[in-house]
């Protein structure tokens, strides 16, 4: 697992999220208003445009999610899992906060369809 | 195959309209072609809702059609106006025509005025005529009856030059006249001979109880008396009256007045099937059976015209179920007309009013039960009897509501089904107990002018799927009539989802039980300004892409804050995040405002370069602008930039708020135009530009009756006349495009833009998330009508907040693309990635196609598979 640093915490707003390249792919970071930190790959599935940064944060029962700017479909910030899709997913990416600092996991996890 | 039958129906009032309507949409049509042939210049209309046309300065003509474009859908059905049937041939089957040339077009063979039709069957739907009594000086100017837009159109313009009329006749017409003449400013007199005002459908107490409440609208009453003359030498001065009762000779007294309208009754006209040998009724009316067919087997006869069984009936309501049966005999159906409700519930002069079943006890064994409240000017009585059941309960009769008709809907039904009343009768009276739940039989009657039951009801929602009034009223018809009913439809609705525990949830998602509405008064109760708060204090979670724009759009009507605060940046849906419209390879498109659509050519020639500079693609749009596409998300503030440097701002292209007023060029240059659309729609746009609502919102001025701006399929249209602007609201394109219908005519641009403050801010309070002003207007209880009295009339006193709040909007406006580029940390969202924000996003790539650039479809990754 390579860490990248990417912004200062402060830089992703409350309940909003912000795009950035890892390893030449593009990960959306959200930030929850619990400040709890999260990141997936910014491309939507169902349309291929690189845009989940630009959802709107919110929860679905106690799953903090974000819908997709073009199509709505909500996607789970720990899992990357649709909920609105069983069969769609995006990769989730591990991030850490270390002073003040967000780090991504460069070595993606596996799809959260794969691991249950 | 046989013969295509014709069928020709004498008549376009409601009745022949409805027959019409009903042989189209039970299949009549399908085998038999109908003409109908309509004496007035105009196609049915409301007769029951005609008072109402005093309520449209013009327009009122439209408003009250009961078929606006003039012809049916159906090409089978043929509408020709203007036409008067002089003769029936009941050897030959045929009918003789005379029609201004003008009205006969290319339908009738041969170009003179008379012309001949052949008949397979013949529909008689001539109505009924008012009776003019035979008093002296009765056809002097100024005397009127009340009964066609021409008598209306008469009237008002003799009320111009009066002070002062009076109406003949206190019954139910009477007094819809009276209102007429108080709406047009006279000082109003009702006379009539009875001792009570409508004395066939009110006893004595419930009389002096609606002469109290006609009284306090300043019209004076006189019962009791006979008209002796009409005064005056050409023209009327007054009417002279005297006791009724009373010998010739005794005193009499003279009622000032340069306006007379007759209203002592209608009789049926049936001087066509006198003529033509059919047997008619000793009071008057065709006479006809069960199915409604006269002594000719192939000619029907139905509505005012028709005496069933020697009796006619002067209501709408049985008109509309003669002219079902007719169609039902047709084809080859069981239906039967065997008598008619004769109940009545209405609203006279603002005063609720109703009879019904055997309102006056003639009944063996009728007993009286009696509210009254003089104070509040509430009578009610019930009729009831014991049952027949032996067992000591009571059935009821009928009854006489005035002052407050709300049980009305209860206690119709129970008369028809004999339900056994409860134990304590009074309840159903007394103010408490008024409107309480209670078993409807399935076969009671709910709606009468459509003849709807409750099973046809309970069918809608169980079957149909039909959850609200609206659903229900385009299922069944029930309340598209006279409205009466529409209570009882939506008690109906909600007891049966209450029934089976079903809640009508109204919440706008999982985070709030709340509708949109009632969020819109929380926020504006308490003040809130934070999102936080509202879903602390009213919902749970935190929230989603339903709840959060919608509160988003609540705080932006209520504040004037910008909608990229930090407090509500992370609410605004998509494109409002972006102040930019979202296109489908993440891209986004950007429209500058263009008020009304004019532009300079030195800002046409902005655009240009800008589009070229940027290498946008370019389109012109409905709404009269130019849409600018392509922008990487990171370059939307250096385009703003150049726009807002050349006087531009946003066009809100991307927010539920108003979008455009389109104009067409107007009285400037057009060779017809009648006012300056131009000047107007700008106005307009610059007036609401910017206001959240709860969807996007268009408007459209014309500047004549051509209407080329095609205002009318715009949320708010305006449209010139030669004294001013009509005003039409609800129309939209789209999926479900609806044309605007009119809210009031002739007004001048102050009080056209007063009422379009108050249409939009009480559409902005009370419409549902994502909701059109056309289906708003639908579903708000009272409809279009409803909008009017809280608009026009003012009749919630909102006038003046809705007003003020409009103008809070209009002082509070700023262009949002400018403040975002006068503040850095607005500014700081827009970079393509926050840790390299000199990298273009590599995934966006264009080709191009006609000279322009267009996206390339970004590689889908391939769904489930893992990555």
């Amino acid at each position: 697992m390579t860490w990248t640093e990417i912004c200062s915490v402060d830089a992703i707003p409350l309940e909003g999220g912000v795009a950035a390249l890892v390893g030449g792919e593009a990960v959306a970071i959200f930030r929850t208003y619990s400040g709890e930190v999260f990141a997936i790959s910014n491309v939507d599935p169902f349309s291929g445009a690189s845009v989940l940064s630009r959802g709107i944060v919110g929860s679905r029962g106690d799953v903090p999610v974000v819908s997709s700017p073009m199509y709505k479909q909500a996607f789970d910030l720990t899992t990357g899992r649709c909920l609105d899709d069983d069969s769609v997913s995006v990769t989730a990416y591990e991030v850490s906060v270390v002073d003040g600092r967000v780090l991504v996991g460069a070595a993606s996890l596996e799809p959260a369809r794969e691991s249950t | 195959m046989t013969k295509r039958q014709r069928i020709v129906v004498v008549g376009h009032g409601m009745v022949g309209h409805r027959f019409a309507q009903a042989a189209v949409e039970r299949g009549l049509t399908e085998t038999h072609d109908v003409l109908v042939l309509g004496e007035e210049p105009r196609a049915a209309y409301d007769r029951v809702g005609l008072t109402s046309w005093f309520g449209h300065e013009t327009g009122g003509d439209e408003a009250l059609s009961l078929l606006p474009g003039g012809e049916y859908d159906d090409p089978r059905v043929r509408l020709v106006l203007d036409s008067v049937v002089t003769e029936v041939d009941r050897e030959a089957r045929t009918v003789t025509v005379v029609s201004p040339p003008e009205a006969v077009g290319d339908l009738l063979a041969h170009p003179g005025a008379v012309s001949i039709h052949e008949y397979d069957v013949l529909v008689l739907a001539t109505g009924a005529a008012p009776f003019v009594p035979p008093v002296e000086g009765r056809g002097k100017d100024g005397c009127f009856v009340y009964r066609t837009i021409e008598d209306l159109e008469a009237i008002k313009a003799a009320s111009l030059t009066a002070t002062s009329g009076v109406v003949i006749g206190g019954g139910l017409l009477g007094l819809e006249a009276a209102n007429a003449l108080v709406q047009l400013g006279l000082s109003t007199n009702v006379v009539e001979m009875a001792p009570r005002l409508m004395p066939v459908q009110l006893d004595a107490a419930a009389g002096t109880t609606l002469v109290r409440h006609i009284e306090r609208l300043g019209v004076k009453v006189h019962t009791g008396v006979l008209t002796e003359a009409i005064e005056g030498d050409d023209a009327v001065s007054g009417l002279r009256v005297r006791q009724a009762g009373t010998e010739e000779g005794a005193p009499t007294t003279t009622i000032d007045a340069q306006v007379v309208v007759f209203s002592a009754g209608i009789r049926p006209r049936d001087a066509l099937a006198r003529e033509a040998g059919l047997d008619t009724a000793p009071r008057g009316g065709v006479l006809v059976d069960e199915q409604c067919r006269t002594s000719d087997r192939s000619i029907f006869a139905i509505g005012e015209c028709a005496a069933p069984g020697g009796t006619m009936y002067g209501l709408v309501a049985p008109g509309y179920a003669m002219a079902e049966v007719v169609v039902d005999a047709l084809l080859d159906g069981p239906g039967t007309f065997t008598g008619a409700d004769m109940s009545t519930k209405l609203k006279l002069l603002g005063v609720d009013v109703a009879s019904f079943g055997d309102a006056f006890a003639t009944t063996d064994g009728a007993l009286e039960l009696t509210y009254a409240d003089a104070v509040s000017g509430v009578y009610k009585k019930l009729v009831i009897a014991e049952s027949d059941a032996g067992d000591g309960s009571f059935r009821l009769l009928g009854g006489i509501l005035v002052g407050d008709a709300s049980a009305y809907g209860i206690l119709r039904p129970m008369v028809s089904s004999g339900l056994a009343l409860p134990d304590n009768p009074e309840q159903l009276i007394l103010p408490a107990g008024t409107g309480a739940p209670l078993g409807m039989p399935d076969e009671a009657q709910v709606c009468s002018c459509n003849d709807v039951t409750k099973a046809d009801i309970l069918h809608a929602v169980t079957e149909e799927g039909c959850e609200d009034v609206a659903a229900v009223k385009a299922c069944t018809r029930a309340g598209s009539t006279c409205g009466s009913c529409v209570p009882t439809v939506k008690n109906l609705i909600e007891e049966h989802f209450a029934s089976i525990g079903k809640v009508v949830d109204k919440g706008l998602c999982e985070h709030f039980r709340l509708s949109r509405q009632e969020l819109f008064d929380v926020v504006a109760v308490h003040g809130y300004r934070r999102f936080d708060d509202i879903v602390e204090a009213h919902g749970t979670g935190r929230g989603c892409d339903i709840c959060k724009p919608a509160i988003a759009s609540i705080l932006a009507s209520q504040t004037s804050t910008h909608i990229l605060e930090p407090t509500t940046v992370a609410l605004q849906d998509t494109n409002d995040a972006y102040l930019a419209n979202i296109q489908r390879n993440g891209t986004y498109s950007v429209v500058p405002r263009i008020p009304g659509g004019e532009i300079t050519p030195e800002k046409l020639i902005v655009i240009g370069e800008v589009a070229r500079d940027f290498d946008l693609y370019t389109k012109i749009t409905g709404g009269q602008r130019i849409d600018l596409f392509g922008a990487r998300m990171e370059q939307l503030p250096a385009i703003w930039r150049r726009l807002v440097d050349a006087g531009f701002e946003s066009g809100h292209a991307y927010g539920k708020s108003l979008r455009t007023v389109k104009s067409c060029v107007g009285s400037t240059w057009c060779r017809y135009g009648v006012q300056d659309s131009v000047g107007l729609a700008i106005a307009l746009e610059l007036r609401y530009r910017g206001l959240r609502s709860p969807h996007k919102l268009k408007g459209g001025v014309s500047g004549c009756a051509r209407e080329c701006a095609e205002a009318r399929g715009k949320d708010f249209g305006v449209i010139a006349t030669e004294k001013g602007w009509n005003l039409y609201v609800g129309g939209n394109g789209g999926a479900n495009p609806a044309h605007a219908r009119l809210l009031a005519g002739d007004l001048s641009t102050e009080t056209l833009v007063s009422y379009l403050d108050r249409f939009l801010m009480y559409y902005v309070r009370t419409a549902d998330r994502l909701q059109r002003t056309s289906t708003w207007i639908e579903q708000l209880e009272g409809g279009l009508d409803r909008v009017r009295e809280v608009v026009v009339d003012d009749a919630l006193g909102l006038g003046a907040e809705l007003e003020s709040e409009m103008a809070r909007h209009v002082g509070g406006y700023a262009d949002e693309w400018r403040e975002t580029l006068e503040d850095p940390e607005k500014l700081a969202r827009f970079v393509s990635f926050v840790n390299a924000p000199d990298t273009p996003d590599p995934s966006i790539a264009f080709t191009t196609e006609r000279d322009q650039i267009q996206p390339i479809a970004p590689a889908l990754i391939p769904v489930g598979a893992p990555s």
